[in-house]
């Protein structure tokens, strides 16, 4: 099967929905034909597609997601790119008490078909206002969906059923996943939400990690494996709608459960699945639950401050020989 | 000048103008007099006062136009022509009620007559009234988007970003601001160093229009050049009416921090009584016949508290629905 990046795919799944939709459209801050959005994942879709589809905005967050609102439920299916992660906080208002609300506040009346696209997490050396991973904040807001994929062929599939979807969708990449190359076929396909998948089987272990470190987590396995620990590595996919079942089936199986997350540990990702976990599947497990997050810090800049902070394999594979 | 505007106007449309504001009214008095009477849960923001400016605007737009609205909207929903009864059973919380009672006083919306709600956010509605703005565009449609907030909205960050995009892009929107004179409790000139908000148009390269806004023709009147100037594509209007609450911010503001002399001079200047005199003086309407208006007003609006309060509460797990499609 051919191989393209995690780039590739989400250009790819955007250039076939903009052809195959007619009110699909892009808005963000230098997406468009002069620079192709700050990670490239735009690149080329103007000349494509045309400056009114492919819209560059003036540096307006709020107003980036307020008018994809508008035109969402108006008939439209825009793609908002936001710049970097962080910077959702400036349009927080337009994507919690807006677009999350406008559909349950009018009792359903409206449909929201809105996806924000924006890259998350750190590792590139630019400091605390651009390195967050910030998923947990979007969990915590009813009526918006978060996908968080992991590999090009997820990447693909998942943004191709949020832009189809009626729902507003957060949509977290990861600035180190852009250039990682994997297969995707070139057949059309979709990734339903709610639908995690076992990116390594194992029985000893189970692993949950989304977006890049699902890399670190299968990397900790393969080295497990040389000490003759089976981890097993469940990616959920989407963290709204949330596979419970997968992850308690996997549970089940291993009867321990490490949560790998890249975001903060206080209230953050890990933290809600290891309550989930503990609340529906705590007879499975033989050992106590162990998470491996970030500390409660924002993002330094200087290298060796920045790689402190960040779960590597190391930190996976010594929660893992904690509970095996 | 008011002569000749008000000939125009067809009788018809003039009759249907008063009514919509007389409705306004009547309606508003009587939530007051349910929250009164405990009936009322919540708040509410009452648009007693500012009828002319949601009739004025909304008569100049059509059926398929887009308005956006705030917390005090009650008077943009039946300006749009929300039905009265479904309004009254969404301020009620009621199953009925326009939002099935998820939404209540601060959030009705009625997406078939282009209603596209209210939020309580101040200065939320203008990016998405902008995104409307844009999907007519982008769909090619000749539809408009008449975006109402306050004063005290347009020092909200919203305020800039939404009226730059929208006339670098040269949007169909009509910014509608309310001005008051109150944010909450808060006089405008102490919060900001100029007294037209409308003079902020210039900031953005569009037109700003100061209007009397207990005027109802003046307002219909200035929103039809806004309106035309969008459907041809040369972008956003400011419209700034000029009017004042009746009543305090919300119910249980009894506004005192308004001078009594203020308030008097206001009441004199009440849109809808200003509107009957220039009816009458034009010999459009006979005192009879805005007799007869007030009784069908007041008809419907008991039908529409009757309707209202009869009508049952959704099932409390209902709460869990329309969360998602």
């Amino acid at each position: 099967m051919r191989k393209i990046t995690y780039k590739e795919a989400l250009r790819e799944a955007l250039k076939e929905e903009m052809q195959r939709d007619s009110t699909v459209f892009l808005l963000g801050e230098d997406i468009g034909r002069y620079w192709g959005g700050a990670f490239k994942v735009t690149e080329g879709l103007a000349e494509e597609f045309g400056d009114e589809r492919v819209r560059d905005t003036p540096i307006s967050e709020s107003a980036i997601i307020g008018t994809a609102v508008g035109a969402a439920i108006t008939g439209m299916r825009p793609v908002a790119e936001i710049m970097f992660g962080d910077l959702t906080a400036l349009a927080m208002d337009q994507i919690a008490n807006q677009a999350a609300k406008i559909r349950y506040m009018f009792g359903g009346q409206a449909k929201c078909p809105l996806v924000i696209r924006t890259p998350f997490g750190a590792g590139v050396n630019i400091a605390s206002h651009h390195s967050q991973s910030l998923e947990a904040w979007f969990m915590h807001v009813p009526g918006l969906y978060v996908a968080v994929p992991s590999t090009p062929y997820d990447a693909k599939g998942l943004l191709k059923t949020a832009i189809r979807g009626n729902n507003p969708v957060f949509f977290c990449e990861h600035k180190l996943l852009y250039p990682v190359e994997d297969e995707v076929p070139e057949e059309e396909y979709t990734i339903p939400f709610g639908a995690a998948d076992v990116k390594r089987e194992g029985a000893d272990v189970t692993i949950f990690a989304t977006l890049y470190m699902v890399h670190k987590a299968l990397n900790a396995a393969k080295q497990l494996e040389k000490e003759e620990v089976d981890a097993e590595v469940v990616d959920p996919r989407t963290l709204t709608p949330l596979d419970k079942q997968a992850i308690i089936r996997s549970v089940k199986k291993t009867g321990r459960l490490v949560i790998v997350s890249e975001d903060c540990k206080t209230a953050g990702v890990s933290a809600e699945i290891a309550a989930m976990v503990a609340e529906e599947a705590v007879d499975y497990l033989d050992a106590p639950i162990k998470r491996v997050a970030e500390p409660d810090t924002p993002i330094p800049f200087s290298p060796p401050l920045e790689q402190y902070i960040i779960p590597d394999e190391k930190a996976i594979m010594k929660a893992v020989k904690k509970v095996v | 000048m008011e002569k000749q505007l008000t000939s125009k106007l067809t009788k018809d449309k003039l009759v249907e103008m008063y009514k919509r504001m007389l409705e306004i009214r009547f309606f508003e008095e009587k939530v007051f007099d349910l929250y009164a009477q405990n009936l009322v849960p919540g708040t509410i923001h009452l648009y007693l006062g500012e009828e002319a400016v949601a009739v004025g605007v909304c008569s100049a737009l059509k059926r398929d136009d887009y308005i956006t609205s705030t917390h005090r909207g009650h008077g943009h929903c039946i300006a749009k022509g929300a039905e009265l009864k479904r309004t009254m059973a969404e301020i009620l919380g009621k199953k009925t009620g326009y939002c099935k009672g998820k939404g209540g006083s601060m959030h009705i919306a009625d997406f078939t007559i282009g209603m596209l709600g209210a939020t309580a956010v101040v200065g939320a509605g203008l990016p998405i009234a902008v995104g409307a703005g844009l999907s007519a565009k982008l769909r090619k449609t000749d539809q408009v988007v008449a975006c109402f907030f306050g004063e005290g909205a347009s020092n909200q960050g919203t305020f800039h970003e939404s009226i730059n995009m929208a006339s670098t892009w040269k949007l169909p929107v009509i910014f509608v601001c309310e001005n008051n004179l109150y944010a909450m409790g808060t006089r405008q000139s102490r919060v900001m160093n100029i007294e037209n908000i409308a003079d902020r148009a210039v900031a953005y390269g569009i037109p700003g229009a100061v209007v009397d806004g207990n005027d109802v023709l003046a307002v219909y009147e200035t929103t039809q050049k806004a309106v035309e100037r969008a459907r041809k594509g040369e972008g956003p209007t400011l419209i700034e009416c000029k009017t004042y609450r009746h009543k305090g911010h919300s119910r249980v503001d009894p506004a005192k921090y308004r001078p009594k002399e203020e308030v008097e001079e206001w009441l004199a200047k009440d849109p809808i009584k200003r509107f009957k005199e220039k009816l009458l003086q034009t010999n459009t309407l006979t005192e009879a016949e805005f007799q007869q208006i007030e009784k069908e007003v007041l008809d419907e609006i008991e039908e529409a508290v009757k309707f209202a309060m009869e009508s049952p509460y959704s099932a409390p797990e209902e709460a869990l629905e329309d969360v998602y499609t």
